[in-house]
């Protein structure tokens, strides 16, 4: 071999059972799928990068796991990672993404023509709509592994490509580190900022790193779309506006997605995708459209109902609090969103989210007249 | 086994004193080390996806092995590479400049710790106004020698102006302690001395891996289980204990749990908890390990009252016998005659002791002199609840401010010396006289 990697040649001194993780008391999906011989045949083997199957379970390794919520366990350091190491993340991804199997094609559609309705959801119950979702760019490891000079060559290519976008996109970069208290005031009020991470699978896995070097954040100046440089993933573009009208969100996403996709085409450092994994980000969830369109709705009868969470599922949505993942619901005021993201385009499941909430809100005001709403639960999963 | 987690925070190792030391000559090398690695070179990387990557990576043409993530590092300019310090307040951010930087960048210890490695604590942690942290860590013994550029002028800048020259003398002699046995229990609630060991041949534990770091558990554990008399014990797995065991040890303050603080989770030393850390303590409950928790080992001797001279005697027995025991395996400690024993932090080398008492000062500690004094006697106070604690109740922790260039026994006659002045005047303070004459000149 032209290269080693001097860390892991060490430990194949050891035995493989000596070196092997102790995963009795873990519940994620790498855990459930990394087995001893598993880990002696990927265990000596190596990205272009130097990314080690160790680096890749290290996070799961390190928090074993939730009682109630399935972590995945497992990261991605470099876009290889996925094919050197697909003896774990094949497994990984077709227990966490619903049978998705190793030869399955997966259908990229940022159409957003395709969408039918979505700009008529009763604002008197949906306050607010927002998508969004991540972007790496070729070329470049991930945040669990980059260096600093590759996060900052990401910025700088990502400043150009958001600097040159005009009209309703045009706006301006936020680096975290030179941000003034007056901007930073502004970015929370706006619900904008994003903070050094504090979650335990996050640290582990290696992405907050020499922060808050190259990460930035970019809006326009209307502030309903928004980039996030170089927090969990390269890119995170979002969407959002108040009240309803979840076509226009969708469509300003996928305009806005589609120009800087072609600036950084441009500079010849196109966005990772591949036919079978879709979009390729850090961690396997989110690979495929790395999705979540929702809304934050009222539904404060509807979610006492015992079919509540029934009706989610066979809807294919999700409920957060309205302060994100693991926060409570406040005043009966849910996050529904899809909970697919790959195996489905972003036309498809942006579908899911403004045809279940249409449906659920259709739901609450029968019961808010004390009706039944039996006739409208959906028979099976859509 | 119900999680430990966040159950019993043990103490940081955040905050510690600038004492300055300095040190010099070149660490021994250890051969038995270069003996133990086979290097592998069968690797069977997707050759595709190398072959049709836009990457190219840099052979290392003088090295026998080489580091890809380092090696892809090289392919920005030192400049690109170099960590913002700008708001930095550590020894290393102090230290490190981009043209150390660039000198250092391509260099990697036999086991393959790079630069990046060892400053990545202190570029995640940019430091606190107050407390002076060291930003970096070893990752194995020939770290503190290929990266001495950087770690030379830290040491010296920490322990006080030890020299790259300097030696540093060991005394584990407890018989070489004056006094030390009758510091007045109306005062001295409790007396405490630890240090830290690292077993030659393995790497330290920001760097370790899961087969290296069960096999010093699993040494340390033959070795300690060879223990008899007074110093008879038992070891605790982390991993294994039950409810009962974890209760007992909470209460007996023995317990130590996953480090919280992010200096030490931003080294790495975390990784793989709780796997292959342990306790063991004798019986009497008064000489206790920890294994692999910031260093290999960490020993540590306590009990009530103010015997120093017992606690210490206890101290120096049982380390000698633990290290004769050790030496019988082929693992000696890590030790050379410029840093002495060789720590996982640069703020622990030398001695890597602190012996201390919590003692009642109520009055002491508000006089305007207190720091004066405590720095002119080379001692500083902690609350009881440990680093970073405030003092309850006027009882303090106080303990020898230095660790390298004095030996273990000159560091614990300073603390048995110092403390007895301290009460000697606390006692003037009660009866409401004056304390000017006792006050010492700098030691």
């Amino acid at each position: 071999m032209p290269f080693g990697n001097t860390h892991n040649n060490f430990k194949l001194n050891y035995k493989n059972e000596e070196e092997f993780p102790d995963l009795t008391k873990h519940n994620n999906h790498m855990a459930k799928v990394l087995t001893k011989e598993i880990y002696a045949k990927l265990r000596d083997k190596q990205t272009p990068t130097g990314y080690t199957l160790d680096d890749v379970i290290q996070t799961g390794v390190d928090n074993p796991g939730h009682p109630f919520i399935m972590t995945v366990g497992c990261v991605a350091g470099d876009e290889e990672s996925y094919e050197v190491f697909k003896d774990l993340f094949d497994p990984v991804i077709c227990d966490r993404h619903g049978g998705y199997k190793a030869t399955d094609k997966h259908k990229t559609d940022l159409n957003f023509e395709n969408l039918k309705g979505g700009d008529d959801l009763d604002p008197n119950y949906v306050l607010s709509s927002r998508v969004r979702t991540g972007r790496s760019i070729k070329g470049y490891a991930l945040p669990p592994h980059n260096s600093r000079g590759e996060r900052r060559a990401v910025e700088k290519l990502s400043v150009e490509a958001l600097n040159s976008l005009d009209g309703e996109f045009k706006g301006k970069y936020y680096p975290l580190k030179s941000m003034t208290d007056a901007e930073q005031e502004q970015l929370i009020a706006d619900h904008f900022l994003f903070d050094k991470p504090v979650s335990p699978l996050l640290l582990a896995a290696g992405m907050a790193r020499d922060w808050p070097d190259a990460r930035g954040i970019w809006h326009n100046e209307n502030k309903t779309f928004l980039v996030w440089v170089n927090e969990e993933d390269h890119l995170r573009v979002i969407s959002m506006q108040k009240g309803g009208n979840m076509k226009e969100v969708f469509r300003r996403f996928c305009v806005g997605l589609n120009r800087i996709e072609e600036i950084f085409k441009k500079h010849n450092h196109g966005f990772m995708w591949n036919e079978h994994l879709g979009y390729v980000l850090t961690c396997p969830s989110n690979l495929g459209t790395g999705l979540r369109g929702g809304v934050h709705v009222k539904l404060p009868k509807l979610s006492e109902h015992p079919k509540f969470e029934e009706i989610l599922t066979r809807l294919r949505l999700q409920k957060r609090g309205t302060g994100g993942v693991d926060t409570a619901s406040v005043g009966g005021v849910f996050d529904i969103s899809n909970a697919d993201r790959l195996g489905s385009s972003e036309v498809e499941q942006v579908q899911c989210v403004v045809d279940g909430v249409k449906l659920m809100v259709e739901m609450e005001k029968k019961l808010e007249k004390g009706e039944a709403i039996d006739s409208l639960i959906p028979a099976q999963n859509i | 086994m119900k999680t430990i987690y966040s159950r019993y925070v043990w103490r940081v190792f955040s905050s510690k004193r600038v004492d300055k030391i300095g040190f010099s000559t070149k660490p021994s090398r250890c051969a038995d080390y270069f003996k133990a690695e086979r290097v592998r070179t069968s690797f069977c990387c997707n050759w595709h996806y190398f072959l049709s990557h836009p990457r190219r990576v840099q052979l290392a043409s003088t090295m026998p092995f080489g580091n890809s993530h380092n090696q892809l590092k090289m392919k920005y300019s030192a400049e690109a590479e170099y960590p913002d310090l700008s708001k930095h307040n550590n020894h290393m951010a102090k230290v490190l400049t981009q043209a150390m930087y660039e000198r250092l960048r391509g260099k990697q210890t036999p086991s393959g710790f790079t630069l990046d490695d060892v400053i990545q604590t202190g570029v995640d942690n940019p430091g606190h106004p107050f407390i002076m942290t060291v930003g970096c860590v070893a990752g194995d013994e020939e770290t503190y020698e290929v990266f001495k550029e950087l770690l030379d002028p830290v040491i010296e800048d920490r322990h006080g102006g030890y020299k790259p020259t300097d030696k540093h003398k060991t005394d584990l002699n407890p018989g070489n302690l004056k006094g030390g046995d009758d510091l007045d229990p109306n005062y001295v609630l409790s007396s405490r001395v630890r240090t830290g060991r690292s077993v030659r041949g393995f790497s330290l534990p920001p760097h370790c891996s899961r087969g290296e770091r069960r096999a010093i558990e699993k040494l340390s554990v033959e070795a300690l289980g060879a223990l008899s008399g007074d110093l008879k014990g038992k070891y605790y797995a982390l991993k294994n204990m039950t409810e009962a065991e974890q209760q007992q040890l909470i209460d007996d303050h023995f317990l130590f749990d996953k480090p919280v603080s992010p200096l030490l989770l931003a080294s790495g030393m975390a990784r793989d908890w709780p796997d292959a850390r342990g306790i063991w303590h004798n019986d009497n409950k008064t000489f206790l390990v920890w294994v692999n928790e910031e260093d290999h080992l960490r020993v540590i001797s306590m009990q009530k009252g103010g015997n120093m001279k017992e606690v210490f005697t206890r101290f120096c027995t049982g380390l000698t016998k633990i290290e004769e025991l050790f030496k019988n395996k082929g693992h000696a400690f890590m030790w050379n005659e410029h840093l002495g024993y060789v720590l996982t932090c640069p703020s622990n080398l030398g001695t890597g002791l602190r012996g201390g008492v919590h003692v009642k000062l109520p009055n002491m500690s508000k006089h305007s002199k207190f720091e004066e004094i405590l720095k002119r006697l080379r001692l500083q106070k902690r609350g009881t609840g440990g680093v970073d604690t405030a003092a309850v109740g006027g009882v303090f922790d106080i303990s020898n401010a230095d660790r390298l260039g004095f030996s273990e026994v000159a560091l614990v006659q300073m603390v048995v010396d110092g403390v007895k002045l301290l009460i000697e005047m606390e006692k003037r303070l009660e009866k409401g006289q004056s304390i000017d004459d006792l006050i010492p000149a700098q030691k």
